[in-house]
């Protein structure tokens, strides 16, 4: 499962991330707020009228927007 | 000068950065460019208790010196000494998150290893125990090595504290501490080592920040909530600037009138009165408006709402190739295109970018509204069309919206030419909700409107003198026309020739010229125009509004105003436009496809109008 498939309100754990299938400099930004294997990620809010692009996702004690093409470049697993 | 103390501010994005800044610098600061690149150099003079005055810089936000925007790499360059012309600093001030430390660290690692005197300041920490974190800052302290102050920066606690931290930190100015230098994975494993030990409790309160998204951000409501927000800034331009700019109106009026009285006749007292009073207080007016534009911004920034309409915009800007990021943007250009096209900085991708700052003089802003109001004061009887709504302010909706859609359209056949190029990214932190400071509001309010004023004070005076000179000289002979006789109705009769065929007469042709400087001069010109034209007082006294309703006809106003929706007639948005684009290419562009639009649609409007026998 990848994160942009992941229900509001639910928790998991990223797996893995695809970084080859990201631009370098959304990579880079990703890395800079935390995004990386093993830590907790959590689905906080759709994108507008039920579509999910883009989607808000808790990490850490942030809130962060992104698009569906980079958050299908996570993978999770079961928290 | 040379031996002056240089202290900067760094952090995190979202650290309450700019606030700290202007408690410890004041209203007074400069803002300028870093040369060669379009980001924002702010600077201010910091007095500490002891009355010693330091040079104070807020460098732009960071995730890391590793920089994958301009402002990170700007950020990096001047606190590590390696921007040319610009000094190194001499304290670091690290601005932190209290409620974020685990995020916020991660970049402080990289500050701190650069050894140079450094002061924390743990700020928000109001925010962190209203989230249920208990910090200790001597922890924290023990753990960096340097000083660390609790501050809370928009209700100015902890300022004092951080000024006798910074003045203490004088003695070590010039020595380099050696701190441990780390790589990416080592300064996270830090990081969170470093905030388990400073946070000694957490409890799980539910955020009000999450109570508050649920509503703002909920796929349906939240939208319909931004719409009826837009809507109410809207009336608000419009409905509580009115009495302001009504009474600077006025003021102009009787400044003008006393002047009249007072001087003894002559072209000094013609040149003061109808050039230079008549003038600038066409321009003054707008002052109310601006204000107000910026109020809501600056609310809608500093609370932290602004990400939350980009993210609910972002779907619609990717409709056309943009992001939610041009949102901002675009809605600074509906004041004026100036600070609209400065907004762009915060865009990271340069296609994006450029892309926006081509479509943004196509929002209305407020220059084009003394314009639109004089014409459909005009022309558009006062009718009520049903519903309460009134044809006037439905015609001024339409130009609006016209501007919207014309942009949209722009921005989505440059996405598929000339800025051709894949999707881009929308990685945007959602920061926490924040009450904001009255005197930050009021200091980025001031910053504005001195912007807009200078600029009136400048090139709009200067564009409404030489205009009056045009139209006054040579002088007419008695029985002859003053405004065929002049040189301005000579380069009028040429430009005429182009002008005629979209049904522009050579009035209008006239008061284009002056209006290249700005729109809004349009209005003057007109004024002076007609107004040196008549023979009488009277006639002179008369509205330009009736007047023009008994000189053009239908199909011409509404031809006139369809050229304004596109015309880029403002000198200072194409100045602006070069320096961002650092060259002429796409500013020529952008003034070339404008006029285009403007020629056509102006065309259409004029026949289709003649056509149906308006």
């Amino acid at each position: 499962m990848t994160l942009e498939s992941l229900q509001p309100g639910h928790r998991a754990r990223i797996a893995s991330i695809d970084w080859d299938a990201l631009p370098p400099a959304d990579g880079k930004r990703m890395r800079a707020l935390g995004f990386e294997p093993g830590v907790e990620v959590s689905m906080a809010h759709h994108g507008v009228f039920g579509g999910r692009d883009p989607v808000a996702v808790s990490i850490g004690r942030m809130t962060i927007a992104l698009r569906k093409v980079q958050a299908a470049a996570i993978s999770l697993e079961q928290a | 000068m040379s031996d002056t103390i240089r202290v900067a501010l760094l952090g995190n994005p979202n650290a309450g950065k700019s606030a700290l800044f202007n408690k410890l610098t004041g209203a007074r600061q400069k803002i300028a460019n870093y040369p060669g690149v379009t980001v924002e150099r702010v600077a201010g003079i910091l007095t500490l208790p002891d009355g010693t005055q330091m040079e104070a810089i807020d460098l732009p936000g960071a995730y890391a010196f590793d920089a994958s925007s301009p402002d990170e790499d700007v950020t990096r360059k001047v606190a590590q000494g390696e921007f040319p012309g610009e000094a190194e600093p001499d304290i670091l001030v690290l601005v932190l998150d209290a409620g974020n430390l685990e995020q916020h660290l991660v970049f402080a690692q990289e500050v701190l290893a650069l050894g140079k005197p450094t002061i924390v300041a743990l700020n928000m920490v109001d925010m962190a125990e209203r989230d249920g974190l208990k910090l200790d800052a001597t922890v924290l302290s023990q753990a960096l090595g340097v000083p660390v102050v609790e501050t809370v920066a928009v209700r100015r606690r902890g300022i004092d504290q951080l000024k006798a931290a910074i003045a203490e930190a004088r003695g070590q100015v010039g020595t380099l501490a050696d701190r441990p230098k780390m790589d990416a994975t080592e300064r996270r494993l830090e990081a969170r080592t470093i905030a388990k030990a400073t946070v000694f409790q957490t409890s799980r309160a539910r955020r009000i920040g999450d109570r508050l998204d649920n509503v703002l951000l909920n796929p349906w409501i939240g939208p319909l909530i931004l719409l009826v927000l837009l809507f109410v800034i809207f009336q608000a331009v419009f409905a509580w600037a009115a009495p302001l700019s009504d009474a600077l109106d006025a003021g102009a009026g009787a400044l003008g009138a006393w002047v009249k009285a007072e001087m003894p006749e002559s072209i000094l007292r013609d040149f003061l009165t109808e050039g230079v009073i008549a003038g600038v207080g066409s321009v003054v007016v707008f002052l109310p408006q601006i204000i107000i534009l910026f109020l809501f911004i600056l609310i809608m920034e500093a609370t932290g709402y602004m990400a939350r309409a980009a993210f609910l915009m972002d779907r619609l800007m990717a409709g056309v190739g943009l992001s939610g990021r041009s949102f901002i943007p675009l809605l600074s250009s509906f004041a004026c295109a100036i600070p609209g096209i400065m907004a762009t900085r915060s865009i990271a991708d340069p296609k994006d970018r450029l892309t926006t700052i081509l479509i943004a003089p196509l929002m209305t802003c407020s220059a084009r509204l003394p314009v639109y109001g004089v014409l459909i004061a005009a022309f558009i009887p006062a009718r009520d069309v049903g519903m309460g709504i009134g044809l006037q302010g439905l015609v001024m909706f339409c130009l609006y919206l016209a501007g919207i859609v014309a942009a949209l359209v722009v921005a989505l056949v440059l996405r598929g030419t000339l800025t051709r190029g894949e999707a881009t990214g929308f990685i945007m932190e959602l920061p926490r909700y924040q009450l904001p400071s009255i005197a930050d509001i009021a200091i980025g309010l001031w910053q504005r409107a001195w912007v807009f004023l200078r600029r009136a004070g400048t090139i709009i005076f200067s564009a409404t003198v030489i205009l009056w000179v045009l139209l006054s000289f040579p002088q007419a002979e008695p029985g002859e026309s003053q405004v065929d006789v002049s040189i301005a109705g000579q380069i009028a009769d040429g430009l005429n020739v182009v002008l005629e065929p979209i049904g522009f007469n050579r009035e209008i042709s006239l008061a284009l010229v002056p209006a290249m400087a700005a729109r809004e001069v349009a209005v003057s010109a007109l004024a002076t125009t007609y107004a040196i034209d008549a023979s009488d007082e009277e006639a002179e006294a008369e509205g330009l509004a009736s007047t023009l309703s008994t000189r053009w006809s239908l199909p011409t106003a509404l031809a006139f105003l369809a050229w304004f929706v596109f015309a880029p007639q403002c000198l200072s948005t194409i100045a602006v436009a070069r320096r961002e684009t650092n060259g002429w290419k796409w500013p020529a562009f952008m003034v070339g496809y404008l006029f285009a639009l403007a020629y056509i649609f102006a065309g259409i409007t004029y026949w289709s109008a003649v056509t149906l026998g308006l």
